[in-house]
């Protein structure tokens, strides 16, 4: 009996084999620092201390203080997922359908990637330096316009203050997302509807819309996940004063000694589960919109 | 000037002036310290300030460690998926996506618990391991970039034709990958590694939570403790975020325009 190569199974051939070796120190890596780590998260969150099923943990989910937490996070994830869609929108309609010199395209998408990299710890700085006590704008505005904006309860160190600065990253993805978009709409389309009858608003309730709400949506729930796990903006901005969801799993794990590890899995699953959801949604509404810009 | 356009312009001028005031703010703000006017002083000081070269010396040799263990651990992935088991490409994609649906601060919290010293693999018990496990962090944070950019360069060249070439000329698995393929993708490995660069350098959750004084619990540090020197380090890393940026979108301009001439 001859068991020449081609006659094995297609992965233990010689060449096939060799190939794995190529291939096994990515799973292997992607199994020890990404998929185990999580699984231990996920697992921690529904186990007692002895390694016992039970939902105690996700109950203090429930508890005032992270209920908050959890609360302002998500409408701080909210809000600026919607004002950074609506802007967003905006700014790239305007250079790609309003008209406007080409150059101003390419050089907002080249600012939008400069900009959706630009979180962090930076970013932080920069509106304080910017709208802080004695930030260029309130100066400007006191010693100019002789608006108070301290006075008026503003406080860069607040929800709003953090709803402004992560806008600052949360607008350029809108537009580096939305803008192959809205190339994507065919100028025939528009033609057609115009020769049809159709008035501006039609076209865009009618035609342009139902085309891009696919995109529009999934971006939003892209953007929320993108501002719900942002930590380091968060506590170079307050300081860790403000309580939202990322800052305490942040001071959970520093104090982990002290405090019920196992609150901390509840609240690392609980923004799993949030940011897993959002981005699921990112993905299926994405693969929607691709069935029209092509 | 027509109905349309003045709206557009509008739109865009708002945009800016929200863009722009912060970048206008933060350096103003930098160039404050001396009271009689406009200096560089922020900069002299921060620049001379050791735990300032000692942080960004380590989180620059980081992030091209990040690179360098990126490159090995995705291209060969990459490359076999392609060409010898495409059922595996889905998995592989979920994998690479995976880092930008968990966040961070979970990722590393895990690291904590599997890898802390009353564990099978001691990581955080040492110096070694912590800064190991710090460069595997980043490798991971790294994944989607890397693993997108070296996809899409795989995707422009003919890896099969070139592996049969090599193969008949007698080369082995490593040294077509070295030699042949990397080469060929280099261009947009490149533009992958220029983000990674841009993404280690200011990192600062994973960092600060495995006690390492890296460049990002630096500056959160000097945000805590000094007034004009925190805009003077944010500019400075703006500065190399636009210069990681405008290298990259170079090399992809490059790495098409390479393949429009084969």
């Amino acid at each position: 009996m001859t068991t020449n190569a081609l006659s094995l199974p297609a992965a233990l051939r010689p060449r096939q084999v060799l190939s794995w070796f190529g291939v096994v120190p990515f799973f292997l890596f992607a199994l020890l620092f990404l998929i185990l780590p999580t699984l231990d998260i996920v697992l921690g969150a529904v186990q007692d201390t002895e390694g016992r099923a039970t939902l105690e943990n996700l109950g203090k989910l429930f508890s005032p203080s992270i209920r908050s937490a959890f609360w302002i996070s998500i409408e701080l994830s909210l809000l600026t997922a919607v004002l950074g869609c609506v802007f967003g929108f905006f700014i790239a309609a305007a250079v790609t359908l309003g008209g406007l010199p080409r150059f101003l395209r390419a050089a907002l998408l080249t600012f939008s990637g400069v900009a959706s990299n630009f979180a962090g710890v930076p970013l932080a700085f920069a509106f304080i330096a910017t709208l802080g006590r004695l930030g260029l704008v309130t100066m400007l505005l006191r010693n100019w316009f002789d608006i108070n904006l301290y006075g008026a309860g503003f406080n860069i160190v607040s929800f709003l203050g953090l709803a402004l600065t992560y806008l600052y990253f949360q607008i350029p993805l809108m537009v580096l997302i939305i803008t192959p978009a809205l190339e994507g709409l065919r100028r025939e389309w528009r033609e057609a509807a115009e020769s049809l009858g159709a008035s501006g608003f039609q076209y865009w309730r009618l035609v342009a819309l139902p085309v891009l709400w696919p995109s529009l949506l999934g971006t939003l729930a892209l953007l929320f996940a993108n501002a719900f796990g942002a930590v380091a903006t968060a506590i170079a901005l307050t300081g860790s004063s403000l309580s939202i969801a990322p800052i305490v799993l942040f001071a959970q794990i520093r104090g982990d000694v002290l405090n019920d590890p196992h609150l901390g899995y509840a609240i690392a699953f609980a923004m799993i589960l949030l940011t897993a959801v959002a981005n699921g949604i990112y993905i299926l509404l994405r693969m929607r919109a691709e069935r029209w810009v092509k | 000037m027509t109905g349309k356009n003045f709206w557009s312009w509008l739109a865009v001028t708002l945009g800016a002036l929200y863009f722009l005031l912060p970048l206008i703010g933060m350096f103003e703000f930098s160039l404050r310290m001396q009271r009689d006017g406009y200096s560089f002083e922020a900069y002299r000081v921060v620049l001379a300030d050791p735990q300032f070269q000692q942080t960004f010396g380590y989180s620059v040799v980081l992030a091209l460690l990040t690179i360098v263990l990126g490159i090995l651990l995705v291209v060969p992935a990459a490359y076999f998926v392609r060409l010898r088991f495409p059922g595996l490409r889905p998995i592989v994609e979920f994998i690479t996506l995976l880092p930008l649906v968990i966040p961070p601060i979970v990722i590393v919290f895990g690291y904590i618990r599997i890898y802390n010293t009353s564990s099978i693999l001691p990581l955080t018990g040492s110096w070694w391991g912590t800064n190991i496990l710090l460069l595997f962090g980043y490798a991971t944070l790294s994944l989607p970039y890397m693993y997108r950019s070296v996809d899409t360069g795989l995707r422009s060249i003919d890896i099969a034709s070139l592996t049969e070439a090599a193969q008949s000329l007698g080369a082995g698995g490593a040294r077509i990958l070295g030699t042949v393929i990397l080469p060929n993708v280099f261009a947009s490995v490149l533009s992958g590694a220029f983000l990674t660069f841009a993404i280690v350098i200011g990192e600062y959750v994973f960092a600060a939570l495995l006690n390492v004084n890296s460049f990002g619990p630096y500056m959160v540090w000097m945000g805590g403790n000094r007034a004009y020197e925190p805009s003077a380090l944010a500019v400075v890393a703006f500065a190399i975020t636009w210069a990681c940026m405008g290298l990259m979108q170079l090399f992809t301009r490059f790495s098409k325009f390479s393949t429009a001439r084969r």
